[in-house]
């Protein structure tokens, strides 16, 4: 496939030129939005005055939910999380009312002059106190396969405990921002960082009392996305359009970084309990788990969440009896949100946690234990869910991976490094990735596209999916270029807009090269089926002799050309002047629908995924006793990802998620105090990964010769698997400290310097327990 | 994990910036007011509309001739009053680096300066990086290795580089990712951008 091409955007993102929403032009300056927000966790508003505020020259609104033309709601699943706050506030930062003004400064003016009455109400601002509450947000899920509960009791060898991983903020580089543009009558143009613009179309139609079909919702690009810009992007965009709607001039909001932070929801923090039984090999025989989110004051996408990451608690293992138990939770927290990988980590991390385990208290080495638990044929291919798992991938990535790294002799080498060192000590870790790829919402596995072909021979693609710095406009535009055998110049890939594609999904799931590469690979394929005969029939009263036929015609190197006699050749510019001429329809649509999966939540069976997408790697890293801080020394990857649509940018994604998902395990924190306020909300108190902390020696690799025929042109999706491959980075860092010690400590999920000097204590404690004993 | 420095990239002192800027004038509780968790005005916009003050920009070799409050910061005035968007507003607190322009050919964050220390100084941006119609090196270098993904860092990471090299002209490894560790990436396309910095250095050989 097209390989080494710049992305789409390369030119404009090197100078400047790339145009966000923050940086688009329009007619008069746009107003600035400005949102008022609960200081409380949870209180109920008594009274609110905003006529001061109404009052301020240059200060054009000032909205409350009774200003709400029409329904005051933004669930996107279930209705449950108001646009704006009425009679109660359930979060910190929740909105109450909206300012418009000239400037920022008059907006805050503004701010300060709205004279509210709160009574504080009890807040429950943590996972174990809700549990402790009661506060379910949904009725729990389960998922079970065999009796794991008697099966345990049966098990030779048996362990339990408790995991706890934390939020994680997205920290898009771009806040979140959006710019409404008022129109004729009722129309209104939304510039929004949206990874959802059909759904931030509906939500503002619905919030001004209006149709979709007055309302266009266009995107550009993204700043970085990660799942925070896939429901929480329609905040901001419903904001700016009640108050664009209010004033009649246009409304531009973009968060303050701080506010951004305090105000979204992150990764939903889990609780999950384990039991797992096992036989003296390191066989898992049967495993229970109870998994516990913390959704925040609303539903959100938690359910969809919890199911992934109830999902992918085998991660890449075969568990004969198993019982997967799932809870959503509610505290008085900003509604949590989808962040790459979708529950996915939260899952992978309790398996990984137990297979570490089982593999340190038998004595063995812990990649042997994972590969003795692999998925394998024959007998051991089904989840717990009833999907096979294809083939002998993991054995085989195993078998690679644990050669290339040179595994065996690295693991001799940590050992005789950490018995002559004394304040440091070196862990080496192996884990692996099986993501499945589709929506477990199985009808939101479609996707549409409009391909326009003009008659100077240039190409026009539209489609549904959101480029968010995945690549996915590159990809797409890589795939029309060789479906028409155009060179990339000729094809340009349009904004994502509403007018163009409607009811789209969401740009997640890692599906959106698959779905909207499908979609637009149909379109052309219309295209070709319509052109494809007229162009024959221009061929055969041009030539004498044999007919030429539609179905020999060939696409390629910029022209085309029957197969059959490839004398008979026209320039793909030529050819579209004259099928104009001869009044064939140049655009066309096509649409993508993901067959043969489906999924029933109530039974919990079913083949939720089209396919999986695998993922392998190796981690060293070094530890320093003394301060528990740790360095990555380096980490091999190796990654399924089919024939690659474009190596740059799937490397990119591969080391990228890595270093996203490093810092979830390591260094980033979030902290509230007791009132449930953000404490962690700038970047010099919330940690995230900088050019110094990736792996000084980092080698990915792909997979080769493993073409997966169900996606578009053989190729693997790749946006999120990668995330999950830094379980090997917290669980190296468990294997420096714990070389030396008999015993299993806390080891949470993030391991930052106070956990892993926690860890360090309890082993040194748990050791001289073992002496004296 | 290595910490991130607050100061971008060399750390040098002798460069304007709005910390330097209250030093000097002797405010050192606003110092600390602004260093701290407390939310700056975003891009530094008017809260009233106060007295302008008359400055000259010299912005890519271009002589602006502009009324600012006092207070507006370099990234304001450059975003809003010049339309030049290259800077980008990622923090606006002096910790991601999206909005580095060069000021003398330091790096510098544009939301820490004000736009009146910049007065009588050379500012470069992302759009003055090109060489006629052709891209700069460092451009042309972040492009041959793919060194981004969302590009919302990335006119801030090519200047970092740009200043690290007219500093640096060839560095090792180890100074280009301290050298670049002002400039946050959440794509993690650091390795990336790493190789762009080598391979622009490699060009100017
Ligand atoms: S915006 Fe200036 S450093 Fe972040
Ligand atoms: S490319 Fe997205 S933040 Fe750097």
């Amino acid at each position: 496939m097209v390989d080494h091409t710049p992305h789409d955007s390369a030119w404009a993102h090197v100078t400047g030129e790339a145009v966000y929403v923050d940086d688009i032009a329009v007619a008069g300056v746009p107003l600035v939005g400005y949102v008022f927000s609960s200081p409380h966790a949870h209180a109920r508003i008594r009274s609110f005055d905003v006529r001061d505020a109404r009052s301020i020259p240059g200060v054009y609104a000032v909205l409350g939910s009774q200003d709400i033309p029409g329904e005051n709601q933004l669930g996107p699943v279930v209705k449950d999380e108001v646009c704006l706050a009425s009679g109660e506030v359930e979060c910190v930062g929740q909105a109450i009312f909206l300012i418009a003004a000239e400037t920022e400064d008059l907006c805050r003016e503004a701010a300060k002059r709205i004279i509210i009455d709160f009574e504080p109400l009890p807040a429950v601002v943590d996972l174990p106190a809700a549990m402790a509450g009661g506060m379910l947000l949904g009725a729990p899920r389960k998922i079970e396969r065999g009796n794991a509960a008697a099966e345990l009791l049966r098990a030779p060898h048996t362990l339990q405990g408790e995991l706890h991983t934390g939020a994680q903020e997205h920290w898009y580089l771009e806040t979140q921002v959006a710019l409404s543009v008022p129109g004729e009558g009722e129309e209104l143009l939304v510039y929004s960082s949206t990874q959802h613009p059909s759904e931030t179309q509906a939500l503002v139609a619905d919030v001004l009392g209006i149709h979709r079909n007055d309302v266009v919702v266009e995107v550009r690009r993204l700043g970085g996305g990660f799942g925070g810009k896939e429901t929480q992007a329609n905040h901001p965009a419903c904001w700016s359009a009640l108050l664009a709607r209010a004033t009649r001039r246009p409304v531009k909001i973009r968060l303050f970084r701080d506010d951004d932070m305090s105000m979204t929801g992150k990764r939903h923090p889990y609780l999950i309990r384990y039991e797992a039984g096992f036989d003296a090999e390191g066989r898992l025989l049967a495993v229970t788990l109870e998994l516990h989110a913390d959704g925040g004051m609303a539903t959100d996408l938690s359910f969809a969440i919890l199911e992934r990451a109830m999902l992918h608690v085998d991660n890449a293992y075969f568990i004969p009896d198993i019982s997967v138990v799932g809870c959503v939770w509610k505290t008085h927290l900003p509604s949590n949100t989808a962040f790459r990988g979708f529950g996915g980590p939260q899952g992978m991390a309790v398996m990984e946690t137990i297979i570490d385990r089982v593999a340190r208290a038998l004595r063995l080495d812990a990649a042997e234990v994972r590969r003795r638990n692999f998925y394998a044929s024959p007998d051991r291919v089904t989840t717990h869910y009833g999907q096979v798992v294809e083939g002998d991938r993991l054995q085989t990535m195993f078998a690679r991976l644990v050669a290339s790294s040179g595994y065996g002799e690295r693991r001799s080498a940590v050992r005789e490094f950490n018995t002559t060192q004394e304040f440091r000590r070196r862990g080496l870790a192996l884990t692996p990735v099986k993501f499945g790829i589709s929506f477990t919402t199985t009808f939101l596995n479609q996707a549409g596209a409009l391909v326009l072909i003009y008659a100077d021979g240039t190409v026009l693609v539209n489609h549904g999916g959101v480029e968010m710095g995945q690549g996915l406009h590159t990809k797409i535009r890589s795939i029309a270029a060789a479906e028409l055998g155009l060179p990339l110049a000729r094809v340009r890939v349009n904004a994502t807009n509403t007018s163009k594609i409607p009811n789209t999904s969401a740009t997640a799931a890692s599906s959106g090269a698959d779905l909207n590469g499908m979609a637009v690979k149909r379109a052309i394929d219309t295209l070709k089926e319509r052109i494809g005969p007229a162009m024959a029939q221009l061929f055969n009263e041009r030539y004498e002799g044999e007919l030429t036929r539609a179905e020999d015609l060939r696409w390629v190197r910029g022209a085309i050309i029957d197969s059959e006699h490839p004398e008979r050749m026209m320039p793909f510019v030529q050819a579209m002047q004259a099928m104009h001429l001869r009044q064939i329809p140049l655009s066309a649509a096509g649409f993508f629908s993901t067959p043969g999966i489906g999924w029933d939540k109530v039974s919990g069976k079913g083949r939720p995924f089209l396919y999986y997408a695998f993922g392998m790697a190796v981690t060293e890293v070094e530890v320093d006793l003394l301060t528990g801080g740790h360095t990555i020394l380096r980490t091999d990857i190796l990654h399924d990802v089919g024939d690659s649509l474009h190596e740059g940018i799937d490397r990119g994604q591969i080391e990228g998620g890595f270093i996203q998902g490093a810092g979830w395990c390591t260094t980033e924190e979030i902290l509230r105090d007791e009132n449930g306020r953000l404490l962690t909300h700038a970047p010099d108190t919330y940690k995230i990964p900088t050019a110094g902390d990736i792996p000084p020696d980092f080698r990915v690799t792909f997979l080769d010769g493993v073409p997966n025929p169900l996606a578009v042109r053989n190729s693997k999706a790749v946006g999120e698997p990668p995330f999950m491959l830094a379980l090997s980075v917290w669980l190296a860092i468990k294997d420096a400290i714990c070389a030396d010690a008999g015993g299993e400590p806390h080891f949470p999920i993030p391991a930052t310097r106070e956990v892993i000097l926690n860890a360090i204590e309890e082993l040194r404690q748990l050791t001289a327990e073992h002496a004296r004993a | 994990m290595e910490e991130r420095r607050a100061e971008p990239h060399d750390g040098n002192t002798d460069g304007v910036s709005r910390r330097d800027f209250l030093r000097t004038i002797g405010v050192g509780t606003l110092e600390a007011a602004v260093l701290s968790a407390a939310p700056l005005p975003s891009e530094g916009a008017p809260a009233h509309t106060g007295d302008l003050v008359p400055l000259v920009l010299t912005v890519n070799g271009r002589r602006n001739a502009l009324e600012v409050e006092p207070r507006w910061t370099l990234l304001y005035v450059l975003r809003e009053k010049l339309g030049l968007t290259g800077a980008k507003p990622g923090c606006e607190r002096g910790e991601c680096g999206a909005c580095t322009v060069l000021i003398d050919g330091k790096p510098r964050y544009s939301c820490l300066t004000l736009a009146l220390e910049a007065d009588g100084h050379e500012i470069t941006t992302v759009e003055g990086l090109m060489q006629g119609e052709k891209l700069g090196q460092v451009q042309e270098a972040f492009v041959q290795e793919d060194a981004f993904q969302c590009g919302f860092c990335t006119p801030g990471q090519v200047i970092s580089a740009e200043g690290l090299l007219r500093k640096t002209p060839h560095p090792g490894v180890a100074e280009i990712r301290h050298g670049m560790s002002g400039n946050l990436c959440r794509c993690g396309a650091y390795d990336h951008i790493v190789k762009a910095v080598q391979h622009a250095s490699e060009i100017r050989k």
